[in-house]
């Protein structure tokens, strides 16, 4: 589709002659659409055109309350319920239950309003023309569980709180670099630095949940660790807190003060944490003792045969996680000023662009999809895959192990006498690390199997999770330090703009000793044109641009083979037949709770 | 006897204090942190995490940072939870009922089983009896727990479908019903933890009663026309205690500190799957928490069994 | 030993010649015959494992998405895993590594628990009380950081000097062992205390026996009952704790076999798969069972107080 084309139907769906759904379904069909459809039109001023309310399907409950218990099975216990300081999913989805940010995003990408009157667009004047400042109007009526009215003191305090170094907050980074005001009682403007694509980020999803000042404020500096809300949330949403054990369980009744009509639609809920995936799923596929499952992690053999019960289904919902390899580009193995992969060194065997194809053609990501990952790991050859309008046509997935060996053989790798291929006293010979988890160890397996028959040896090590991805400086073993020659993990794409996400390997981001490893780009790879292409993104307001400026970044990292995209890991949780509930992949399981329901 | 208890009790309290420095530097150098998931998330740029990590104070000096604990230690503080961020001994103290509840009773369980089925098979040891109760013991403690914990539910739980295999600590009933839920709820973890305990426990029963059968008063006290029955007991079984009193003793700091696999199959709250959580995040305020109780534990536990040995074996002097 | 008469149901109390103490200890182990089987059977498992791979020529890491778990046939005696792999091939060859672990650690274990258990109950006194407080410090610590610690610390020292395998199997060992001697130290301390006040061994030292010599002749066989289900205990504890420490990063890489990984791998399948649970468990059993026996028979053909 070519920008003038986009251009006429945007065109359209402001004067109206379109839809907005049907925008998207347009620009689905030509791989285009997406979570930024909302985003694209409201750039360029036709966001709102209709009703976003079409995005999600429709609420089948009729009246407030009596829908009885429901019971959601976590394997991983939430610990806290304040979502500054939730650190993982499980506590912001937990957290999320009792607070709601001004909007969320809908599987298909589009703003959904909740504390918002209605999303800000360029024709409803909450867009500023020159990207600068969003403004945001709130809905009115709003009570906190405790009776008190929701204002936009609490939308401003949040942004106070989440930013002060004192409190220590997670979600820091989204609301540091960003500057607030309160307009009135009910709007607040959100003002950048720079011309900002992305706006939609402070206030919105898992870093937007507010709140309430009015229990927050005395806690606002380094005692916020010491503030009873912590674990005892009052927020404003559909559910409010019966009783909390950090690590257990989580119970919640219906709020009868809710700010949307007839919801919720169950009296109480309950998350009951702990255990483990596999028994998880049992419990709500097999047995029908909980209604709702959490990211099953388990492979899809597995969960065919516990569905086969007919008593519950498994939910595939598409994100932006990808499960891929890296090839080091610097040499893990030797020392450059007292530094093991320095930046300025080459990995002896991967700077030869043969190896790197050869280990590309290496692993059958088909095999991988079909054998362990199944609905949970669609094969990819790209590493930015969603919102489907960032997603490159340009690469091939490839698995053959005699197009490696014939390229190896052309590149003067030579096989010894025990099969292992070297060149210049260079043996090809690599240690391949990933985090301890059933499904990379078969991988690995797999992996090491194919390449063996391909003259290369890889040594496998897994290291525990919690050791793996810490940021421990003194540790070796940390994915961030990459001491080895190849490595493997997910990395996760929380927000559907790709611009945080593609950071990963931009040079001035390189992890090294002197940022004490913290940088991002932990491949220490470097490449001019990828820089510059992720600068000119940075500020560019034309979304088509700015999308195939993302797109070419797709196809340079990709394209080096120093990264191998593996499988995409759309989100996996179980249900029991009669539960109706909203998903979406770009906010968390609970965005809308308020709007679970049971069909009898 | 009085002055040896005392002098005991003195040394306990520099032991004590020598684990905990042990134990704290452990700790503080084990690789890893509290921010796992942040790692891989890209919303979250790497300094924030840094700045995580200095606010818990995790990049000052290890002495730093066991004084600081020490001291407040020493006031009754027992610190905040990293990864909660409410203070740790609330967090202990929820999970101090179940465990005892579970890890409890399961002991009962194991000693019920080991103690009249180990001294029963030594005193006919190789009959059929003997025979059946060894092997029973070898299946029990050579599969692990991991692996019959998913067999009972498979079995009781999926196919009988008798049994709910998920601890809940709010069953919704009262009086007669209560029980019965909280009987059937409970069961398979007990009996999971009390068949392997109870098998390892048979075996150092019956080879502590064979042992002690062989000796001399034993068969004086049976040339002397002492009825059987009466030999078994008084001079037999309270001379093979001594092990048994030992084992018992090891065994009894894991009834507060939980079992860390059983609890996290059945999903029971306890102080083990407290432990586990706690260790897979780093949260080193707990763990420290966690195993300092249990050190003092075993301290007092082992203490008590030297105790005991003067009791069961009077000619034991206290040096 | 004077005044000590059989008690035990299978012994018979008719006088023999006097013969060397080995071929004696030797007779009455046959007398033995559960041991005697387990011998055998002990014996089997480890020449299976020793030399299987020589015979049984498949290879462990050959992935064949055509026949996933699939139960045992003629090709694949004791079927397949979910990659396909055979399963014999595999138990043979993880059990080399089960088998060699379980046994070293638990002899590290116990010579660790004997040491220590009768230094403490001979000597009493500051001794005791020294070597008590390491038990106690070892019984505390937390074991999963500790392992992470060590692996830290030593895992890349260890693989430079003696290469990677025999490093993580030198590691593994001494990790396992080191976690495993407490309560072998305080059953035998507990023995000691218990033992040295008896009648024999008051006679033993009115005859004016050292002390070393009292406690090797005199004082340590007799206190060799627990220690040996102890022993035994500990081998089935070493092959499952080595599957353990390899999900942390420890043991062997992942794509090692070894029996208690294979159990733990097979966990989620155990309802649509048994068989892949199934021969691990029982070779862990019959290991456990078989040692235990073998134990139990040379405890006594070796007991000096049995006339047999």
């Amino acid at each position: 589709m070519q920008e003038d084309d986009l251009r006429g139907l945007i065109g359209r769906v402001k004067n109206g002659s379109m839809s907005r759904r049907a925008f998207v379904r347009r620009m689905a069909a030509v791989g285009f659409t997406a979570p930024m459809a909302t985003q694209l039109l409201a750039m360029t001023g036709a966001a709102n055109a209709q009703s976003t309310a079409a995005s999600v399907p429709a609420y089948g409950g009729t009246r407030r309350g009596g829908g009885g218990h429901l019971k959601i099975l976590y394997w991983q216990a939430s610990t806290l319920l304040n979502p500054h300081f939730a650190a993982g999913t499980t506590n912001q989805d937990a957290s999320r239950v009792f607070y709601e940010p001004l909007a969320g995003w809908s599987a298909d990408g589009t703003l959904q309003p909740i504390l918002a009157a209605e999303i800000p667009s360029i024709e409803n004047g909450g867009l500023a023309q020159d990207g600068r400042s969003v403004t945001w109007k709130l809905k009115r009526g709003v009570k906190w569980h405790d009776g008190q009215d929701f204002s936009a003191d609490d939308v401003v305090f949040n942004w106070e709180y989440a930013r002060s170094p004192q409190v220590a907050t997670v979600t820091s980074g989204s609301y540091r670099d960003v500057n607030v005001v309160k307009v009135d009682d009910f709007t607040v403007r959100v003002e950048f630095q720079a011309p900002t694509p992305f706006w939609a980020d402070a206030f919105v999803g898992s870093i937007g949940m507010i709140i309430p000042r009015h229990l927050f404020r005395d806690f606002a500096g380094a005692n916020s660790r010491d503030a009873p809300t912590n674990i005892r949330p009052v927020g404003t949403s559909a559910y409010r807190l019966q009783s909390f054990a950090p690590g257990d369980l989580l119970r919640a009744e219906l709020n009868p003060n809710y700010h949307m009509n007839n919801r919720p639609f169950f009296d109480s809920m309950e998350i009951k944490g702990g255990g483990d995936a596999a028994s998880a799923a049992r419990a709500v596929l097999q047995t029908a003792d909980f209604d709702y499952a959490w990211n099953l992690q388990v492979e899809d053999a597995i969960l065919q045969r516990l569905e086969a019960a007919g008593r519950g289904r498994v939910n595939v919902i598409d994100g932006g996680n990808i499960e891929f390899v890296q090839l080091n580009a610097a040499d893990p193995n030797r020392e450059v000023e007292g530094e093991r992969a320095h930046p300025n060194s080459r990995h002896p065997a991967f700077q030869d662009p043969a190896v790197r194809q050869a280990m590309a053609l290496l692993i059958d990501r088909q095999a991988l999809t079909q054998h362990i990952y199944g609905r949970g790991g669609p094969a990819t050859p790209n590493f930015l895959n969603n919102p489907p309008r960032f997603r490159s046509p340009n690469m091939r997935m490839e698995f053959s192990v005699e197009r490696a060996n014939q390229i190896l053989d052309q590149a003067g790798w030579v096989r010894g006498s025990d099969g292992i291929r070297a060149k210049d006293g260079v043996r090809l010979r690599f240690v391949y690390q990933t985090s301890v988890n059933s499904p990379r160890q078969r991988t690995q397996a797999i992996y090491k199997q194919a390449a063996q028959r391909a003259g290369i040896d890889l040594e496998l090590k897994s290291v525990v999770a919690s050791v793996f991805f810490s940021s421990d400086v003194a540790n070796p073993d940390t994915y961030m330090k990459f001491w080895a020659d190849m490595q493997m993990y997910t990395t996760t794409m929380p927000q559907a703009d790709p611009q945080r996400f593609m950071n990963q390997y931009v040079s001035w981001e390189m992890a090294q000793r002197s940022n004490s490893w913290q940088g991002r780009n932990i491949l220490r790879w470097k490449n001019d044109e990828y820089d510059a292409a992720f600068r000119a993104a940075e500020g560019e307001l034309d979304p088509v641009k700015r999308a195939a400026l993302f797109i070419r970044m797709n196809d340079l990292i990709v394209g080096s083979n120093h990264v191998i995209p593996l499988v995409m890991r759309p989100a996996v949780s179980g249900s029991v037949n009669n539960l109706r509930h909203v998903l979406s992949g770009w906010d968390q399981t609970m965005w809308m709770i308020q709007d679970w329901w049971r069909q009898t | 006897m009085t002055q040896y208890l005392i002098r005991r009790l003195l040394i306990a309290i520099p032991s004590i204090f020598g684990i905990s420095i042990v134990l704290f530097t452990v700790l503080a150098l084990a690789p890893g942190d509290p921010f796992e998931e942040l790692a891989t998330n890209p919303a979250v740029p790497p300094d924030v995490r840094a700045a995580l990590r200095q606010s818990l104070g995790l990049d000052d000096p290890v002495h730093v940072r066991y004084i600081a604990w020490l001291t407040s230690m020493l006031r009754g503080d027992w610190g905040y939870s990293f990864v909660s961020r409410i203070p740790v001994d609330q967090l202990i103290v929820q999970r101090i009922p179940t465990t005892l509840y579970v890890i409890g009773l399961s002991q009962l369980v194991a000693l019920a089983i080991a103690l009249p089925v180990g001294v029963y098979a030594a005193t006919r040891p190789y009959s059929i009896f003997d025979q059946i109760a060894n092997t029973l013991a070898f299946i029990g403690f050579s599969l692990p727990t991991f692996f019959t914990g998913l067999l009972l539910i498979l079995l009781f739980s999926i196919y009988l479908d008798w049994l709910p295999f998920v601890y809940r600590t709010n069953i919704e009933a009262t009086g007669w019903r209560w029980w019965w839920e909280q009987f059937r709820q409970s069961i398979m973890p007990i009996m999971v933890l009390g068949l392997f305990q109870g098998a390892a426990w048979t075996r150092f029963v019956r080879s502590a009663v064979l042992d002690v059968i062989r000796l001399d008063h034993v068969t004086t006290a049976r040339s002397k026309g002492l009825p059987e029955g009466k030999i078994t007991m008084r001079h037999v079984v309270r001379n093979a205690m001594i092990p048994v009193v030992t084992l018992v003793a090891l065994q009894m700091p894991a009834v507060f500190g939980g079992a860390i696999v059983t609890e996290q199959i059945f999903r029971v709250p306890g102080i083990g799957s407290l432990l586990i959580s706690a260790i897979l995040a780093n949260d080193t305020p707990v763990i420290m928490a966690v195993t300092f109780v249990f050190a003092c534990l075993v301290i007092f536990f082992n203490l008590l069994a030297d105790i005991l040995y003067g009791w069961l074996d009077p000619r034991i002097s206290y040096r | 030993m004077a005044g000590s008469t059989p008690a035990s149901a299978t012994a018979s109390a008719s006088p023999r010649p006097l013969t060397s103490p080995w071929s004696e200890a030797w007779r009455r182990f046959r007398k033995h015959k559960l041991a005697v089987i387990s011998a055998v059977l002990l014996g089997f498992l480890i020449l299976a494992v020793l030399f299987g791979p020589l015979v049984w020529r498949v290879p462990i890491n050959d992935i064949d998405f055509s026949v996933i778990l699939q139960g045992p046939s003629l090709a694949h005696p004791l079927g397949t895993d979910d990659l396909g792999q055979d399963l014999l091939a595999r138990m043979l060859y993880g059990g080399r590594i089960s088998l060699a672990v379980g046994f070293t650690a638990m002899l590290v274990a116990v010579s660790v628990g004997i040491l220590i258990g009768a230094i403490a109950g001979l000597a009493g006194g500051k001794t005791d009380a020294a070597l008590m407080w390491l038990t106690d410090l070892f019984l505390s610590l937390p074991q999963l950081p500790l392992l992470l610690l060590i692996i830290f610390l030593f895992r890349d020292t260890l693989k430079a000097i003696v290469g990677p395998e025999l490093g993580v199997f030198i590691l593994i060992v001494i990790i396992i062992g080191l976690f495993n001697w407490m309560q072998v130290a305080r059953l035998v301390r507990a023995q000691f205390f218990s033992l040295r006040e008896k009648e024999f061994v008051e006679a033993a030292r009115a005859l004016g026996a050292s002390r070393f010599r009292l406690a090797l002749r005199h004082i340590l066989p007799n206190s060799l009952g627990p220690v040996i289900v102890a022993a035994t205990i500990d081998v089935a504890a070493a092959i499952i704790a080595e599957s353990t420490l390899s999900f942390l990063g420890l043991g062997f890489p992942p794509d090692i076999p070894t029996w208690g990984r294979l159990l733990f791998d097979a966990r989620d399948h155990l309802d649509f798969a048994p068989h892949w649970a199934l021969f691990p468990g029982l070779a862990i059993f019959l290991t456990v069972l078989t040692i235990n026996f073998v134990g139990d028979g040379l405890r006594d053909a070796l007991d000096p107080r049995r006339v047999v």
